[in-house]
């Protein structure tokens, strides 16, 4: 067996290992709980470590597991888009090893049972490590339940609040709706095809109509998991109310997961694309970009905000998806695989910055017992490592240069300016307003994490706790450090990153994106020189001489110094942390423009003394799409309960009636 | 891409930066002249740095190290965005570096940094301001990017050099994708830059402010940095516009008398746009904020209507 | 490329289509009457230059005649009428309240995009060089209708009905160099006719239900008169 798939099988034996140790003592020793999560990190370096593996071998590996049925026994294939998708799963994990035994002794002492904790999270992973390595659709469905039902004790950890609970209830219901859907998809291939395998599925032959109808349900599936608009609401609900670092988890390497399950069955198994099917992906992504995005902007609770955004940036990878499947279909074969790898690039960089997004808000959550941003203020005085990590972290996801963000965004924009190759003119225009939007996106995101890093880690602290709170402990601060590295190599260093992310279209498509690379690791160009280069180390460079260097020159010529003083405060008393603007009040003059696409329920209550302004910007899916599909379901089940009259002869007599009917069939 | 070349980018990237308070100061004249005053001198702005980076830099008791930093960062970014625009010459290796999308992201982390440290201090001017910036750059740049759209599919590339290639050695043609681009680029650039009527660049009432109410608490060798950025800045997107949109007269060889040549070229342009500033400064009032969302709504509406001109008219079937 | 392949005048008409699509945007979005009346005869006044720019490229003269009957008509003497209209019921400084402006912007720009698609087979046809334009001006007849449909005002249906014309006649000189002269004065004078017409009406109407607003019509329902009536006879 090829060493890279040693790793990963040993990967997923050493997870199970930490599960059994989580599940049995984890909870009483605090030696134990650390052996514990120095089992996670040695599985993702075991993952980091296949994935890279499988991304410089030639050909795909596969081993046949002694479990499953007889029949159908479950076969694990680790290929370029595997081992691709091992690399978030990896990386996070090796951050949230060395994160976990600094924040989860806050859990010991508490109510809920570390045993859970421990446990579901190796399940957890193992779930998300089969998904990715499956290759047939019997233990891919199998680990994707593995992984929807430990991630629901996960988000439930804190029962005792009921909108945990219902949050947790959402999230299962979800998951699993989406979970029958891909079923049905697969059951779609499969009837064409002779098997349960994914070779066998390669290979069914599909009429367009029922092709059409296997992606539906599949993008409805896929989706749904990775938090689509309109079928993100769980989104906001279940990630913020887990532990820090498993909404890391489920926000960094869940949403991928399920990107990989819809590249695996849309690019892989299917067979022939049809560009509608791109039209469709690209309209619903960059839909879900932009909610997403101003969404995020007006929410005062910080892991809520960093949910939102994992909508928006989901929709920034199927717009990706979405434009290679344009371009493939119509016969562009080398702009559809820059735009795939614009998409994976910005899959990986999202897995990063989220993740170390998460960890920081968890760590303000550990110092000072607050999610809400109102309350904040002023950390970067009190724990400022945390916040040049979370600096990092913000710069990244508003796609800046020169960090990772900004390079999946540009070479997202040069696939979509590449528009110009389509003959339909149509589309010729469609694309360009969908980059427009992805723009749009961007300069909201950058808007929502100023809103974020600046009312909680700048101006003065609102809140006695958050003035209390100190720096958390090494570990926490590793696991960060560790993410904002990657953040910034992945930045600079583009060149290399996309000579491994390569290997994906090659394998699946037969050719890849050699002129990328062509100029060197210091320069990237996708499609020529002459149509666009960027070189992210000359422009780091170049921002750290002009800036060191108006530095240095200022010390040199001995000009005067610094003095504190108090701030400006237009002939009034001294501003205390009141007077500073707030996260509500930040986000006001886009909540007044886009106020159609919001909910928004505001007053004044009280009189005198008492006044006090509410304000509430809730989802619109809510009363559009949600309301309405459970009130029909409730209708139509209530309708139902007809058939339980009570009476024992009409149950005999729907029997009599079953019995009779199924020997019709049967003769 | 020959050491020399470096050179002259380099030179050029100086000279720009040497001269961005000039514009500056050229506009200011311009419009004092049109309100029947005399106005200050050109060389005024230089007085200015030269006294702000003599003088203490005083910081707020509650500033942190983030709020000491962020004047580097944004004069180092737009220093660097500067850099890239082909001023003077066309075929400079700085091309290669970042095309124009990279200067948008540059000039939005100059923006990032500033909107902070507006916010960093704890007043309420100061997020006063930071807010209304982003609502302003939120709004304005998917009209900036589109209209860039619009001439990359034209000219079938990013690269700022194969863009003023492209246009120059073309023979002269009515583009009515170009011209409605031109008219969004004037737009957008007015907001983003803060000048009338979108944000008064010399308003001492903090409620009107947007740009100068997040460098309130600067003083110093810091607001100095950042009055440059702000100037250059406004020097950046009049030579994008110039010398893009009518790039004849650009040096199109590194021989001293094209340079020359090109030299004279930016500046007549510049000059002539600052007048146009300086005119529609007078004329116009400052919009309330709430009108500017409207605003930036007829520049992205011209930009997608350069598009639709390009598809529909310029490509055809 | 395409457009390099044209003359000079050809491409000035292109810029001129254009504009007059920028003016029935302009149209659609513009909440002041007044505004939106200036914008009507600047419209007017594009579309005359560009048939005058159409008879000069392709020596047509008889399109000289057409232009002048566009200007003078279209761009003088409506914009005329309707500013005596606006005086005469008192609307110079109204300004409506738009419902949805944005969403009315993103409806005509989908239009656009849709009149283009519908054109395609035939502006593959070998018509004169400017047949690009028909897409442009199918699009202003739509857009003219979007606005009747968007806009709550009387006054504001009337300048959308007759920017529909302006797109119908741009449409037939750009695809085959004007319509027969008969035609062209019978639609004129048509239109003219309309306006005084509209004119009138809506003195009546303001004078019945005190409002121009064209949803407010509904109350001239069956079950209202005979409710009149009864209260007449009591």
């Amino acid at each position: 067996m090829a060493i890279h798939l040693q790793f990963a099988l040993g990967s997923i034996l050493t997870l199970l290992a930490a599960a059994l140790l989580g599940f049995t003592c984890g909870q009483h020793s605090s030696r134990l709980r650390r052996l514990y999560f120095v089992l996670i990190g040695v599985a993702g370096v075991l993952a980091l470590l296949a994935g890279l593996g499988a991304l410089n071998t030639a050909g795909p590996v596969s081993v046949e597991l002694p479990f499953g049925l007889p029949w159908l026994p479950w076969q694990v294939r680790l290929d370029a888009l595997s081992g691709f998708f091992l690399l978030p799963i990896g990386l996070v994990s090796i951050a949230v090893s060395l994160y976990g035994p600094g924040y989860v002794r806050e859990f010991a002492h508490g109510g809920d049972p570390l045993a859970v904790l421990g446990g579901f999270t190796g399940l957890f992973i193992i779930g998300m490590s089969l998904v990715v390595l499956a290759d047939d659709a019997f233990l891919f469905m199998v680990a994707w339940e593995l992984m929807s039902v430990s991630s629901y004790f996960l988000v439930a950890f804190q029962h005792e609040q009921a909108a945990n609970r219902r949050a947790a209830f959402l999230y299962l219901l979800m998951a699993h709706i989406g979970g029958l859907s891909i079923l049905l998809g697969y059951g779609v291939l499969a009837g064409f095809g002779h098997g349960f395998d994914f070779d066998s599925l390669r290979t069914a032959e599909l009429s367009p109509l029922w092709a059409t109808v296997a992606f539906g349900l599949a993008f409805l599936g896929f989706g749904m998991k990775a938090g689509l608009v309109p079928l993100h609401a769980w989104l906001p609900e279940a990630h913020p109310v887990a532990p820090s670092h498993i909404s890391a988890m489920m926000s960094g390497v869940m949403l991928k997961v399920a990107v990989y399950g819809f590249i695996r069955f849309v690019f892989d198994l299917i067979g022939t694309l049809q560009w509608g099917w791109g039209v469709a992906v690209l309209a619903v992504g960059s839909v879900s970009a932009v909610m997403g995005a101003l969404y995020a902007l007006q929410q005062n609770d910080i892991k809520r905000l960093l949910a939102y955004s994992s909508v928006e940036n989901i929709g920034i990878v199927f717009i990706g998806l979405g434009l290679s499947l344009v371009f493939l279909s119509s016969g562009h074969h080398l702009l559809g695989v820059l735009a795939l790898v614009a998409a994976l690039y910005h899959a990986l960089n999202h897995a990063l910055f989220k993740s170390l997004l998460f960890l920081g808000a968890g760590a303000v959550l550990h110092a000072s017992h607050e999610r809400d941003m109102e309350h904040m203020g002023g950390l970067l005085r009190r724990m400022p490592w945390t916040g040049l990590f979370f600096l990092i972290g913000c710069i990244s996801i508003s796609a800046l240069p020169p960090f990772n963000g900004f390079v999946s965004e540009w070479l997202t924009f040069q696939a979509a300016l590449q528009a110009w190759h389509l003959e339909s003119g149509v589309l010729r225009s469609l694309v360009p307003i969908a980059a427009a939007m992805l723009a749009l996106t961007g300069a909201l995101a950058a808007a929502g994490f100023v809103k974020a890093y600046g009312v909680a880690f700048l101006g003065q602290a609102r809140s006695r706790h958050v003035r209390r709170a100190r720096e958390v402990s090494p570990g926490m601060l590793a696991a960060q450090a560790w993410l904002a590295l990657l953040c910034l190599l992945l930045g600079i260093l583009p060149v290399p990153v996309i000579n491994l992310i390569d290997a994906v279209p090659v394998q699946l498509f037969g050719s890849g994106l050699e002129q990328a690379t062509a100029h060197g690791w210091l320069w990237l160009t996708p499609i020529a020189p002459e149509t666009a280069s960027y070189s992210p180390l000359l422009v780091l460079l170049a921002l750290a001489l002009v800036g060191g260097g108006a530095y240095w020159l200022l010390k040199r010529f001995g000009l005067p110094g610094t003095r504190r003083a108090d701030a400006w405060d237009c002939g009034f008393s001294a501003p205390d942390a009141r007077m500073q603007y707030t996260g509500t009040a930040f986000s006001q003059p886009m909540r007044r423009v886009f106020r159609p696409l919001f909910r928004i329920d505001e007053a004044v209550d009280g009189e005198g003394e008492g006044r006090r302004y509410r304000l509430q910007v809730s989802d619109r899916a809510w009363a559009l799409l949600y309301a309405p599909v459970a009130s029909g379901v409730q209708r139509a089940a209530r309708r139902i309960t007809w058939l339980q009259s009570g009476s024992v002869r009409a149950y005999l007599g729907w029997s009599l009636a079953t019995l009779l009917a199924l020997l019709w069939v049967i003769s | 891409m020959s050491a020399a070349s470096w050179l002259l980018a380099l030179l050029q990237a100086l000279l720009f930066i040497a001269a961005a308070p000039l514009l500056a100061a050229w506009v200011k004249r311009v419009k004092s002249r049109l309100q029947n005053r005399r106005g200050p001198a050109l060389l005024q702005p230089y007085r200015d740095l030269r006294k702000l980076f003599a003088k203490e830099s005083v910081v707020a008791h509650t500033a942190s190290p983030l709020f000491r930093a962020a004047p580097y960062v944004v004069f180092a970014a737009t220093c660097l965005a500067a850099a890239l625009i082909p001023l003077v010459a066309a075929q400079l290796p700085t091309a290669a570096v970042a095309d124009v999308i990279v200067l948008v992201g540059l000039l939005g982390l100059a923006r990032f940094f500033l909107a902070l440290a507006g916010m960093d201090v704890g007043t309420a001017f100061g997020g006063m301001g930071s807010s209304r910036e982003m609502l302003v750059s939120g709004l304005a740049e998917p009209a900036l990017l589109l209209a860039v759209f619009t001439l990359a599919m034209s000219a079938h590339t990013t690269n700022l050099a194969s863009v003023i290639d492209y246009v120059g050695r073309a023979d002269f043609a009515l583009r009515p994708s170009f011209m409605f681009a031109f008219g969004a680029m004037l737009l957008v650039a007015v907001a983003e830059t803060g000048r009338v009527p979108v944000d008064n660049p010399a308003t001492h009432l903090e409620l009107t402010m947007i740009h100068e109410a997040m460098i309130l608490e600067y003083s110093g060798r810091h607001l100095a940095l950042m009055e440059w950025a702000a100037q250059l800045k406004l020097m950046i997107y009049g030579v994008l516009v110039a010398n893009v949109f009518f790039p004849w007269g650009i040096a199109t060889e590194l021989t001293p008398a094209a340079l020359g040549m090109g030299l004279l070229a930016v500046t007549a342009k510049l000059a002539l746009l600052g007048i146009a500033l300086a005119l529609s400064e007078t004329v116009l009032a400052k919009m309330r904020l709430f009108r500017a969302p409207l605003y930036l709504n007829v520049a992205f509406l011209l930009a997608l209507l350069g598009l639709l001109s390009h598809v529909i008219l310029e490509v055809g079937a | 490329m395409n457009l390099l392949h044209l003359t000079l005048t050809e491409q000035a008409v292109f810029v001129l289509a254009a504009l007059v699509l920028f003016t029935s945007f302009a149209l659609l979005a513009q909440a002041r009457l007044l505004a939106a009346v200036h914008a009507f005869a600047w419209q007017g006044a594009l579309v005359a230059a560009a048939t005058a720019l159409m008879a000069a490229a392709g020596g047509e003269s008889h399109l000289y005649l057409s232009a002048a009957l566009t200007l003078g008509l279209k761009a003088i003497l409506i914009p005329w009428m309707l500013h005596r209209l606006i005086r005469r019921l008192a609307l110079e400084r109204h300004v409506e309240s738009m419902t949805h402006p944005a969403l009315v912007t993103m409806a005509g720009a989908a239009i656009v995009i849709f009149c283009y698609w519908v054109v395609l087979p035939i502006a593959r046809l070998e018509l004169a060089a400017t047949r690009n334009i028909l897409a442009i001006s199918l699009s202003v007849v739509l857009l003219g209708l979007l606005m009747m449909v968007a806009r709550r005002q009387a006054v504001s249906q009337v300048i959308g009905f007759m920017s529909m014309e302006n797109g119908l006649f741009l449409a037939a000189v750009a695809a085959t160099s004007g319509m027969p002269l008969v035609v062209e004065l019978g639609v004129a004078f048509d239109v003219l006719v309309a306006a005084v017409l509209f004119g009138v009406f809506f003195l009546q109407i303001r004078d019945s239900i005190d409002s121009l607003d064209v949803d407010r019509l509904n109350r001239l329902t069956e079950t209202e008169l005979e409710a009149a009536e009864q209260e007449g006879e009591r």
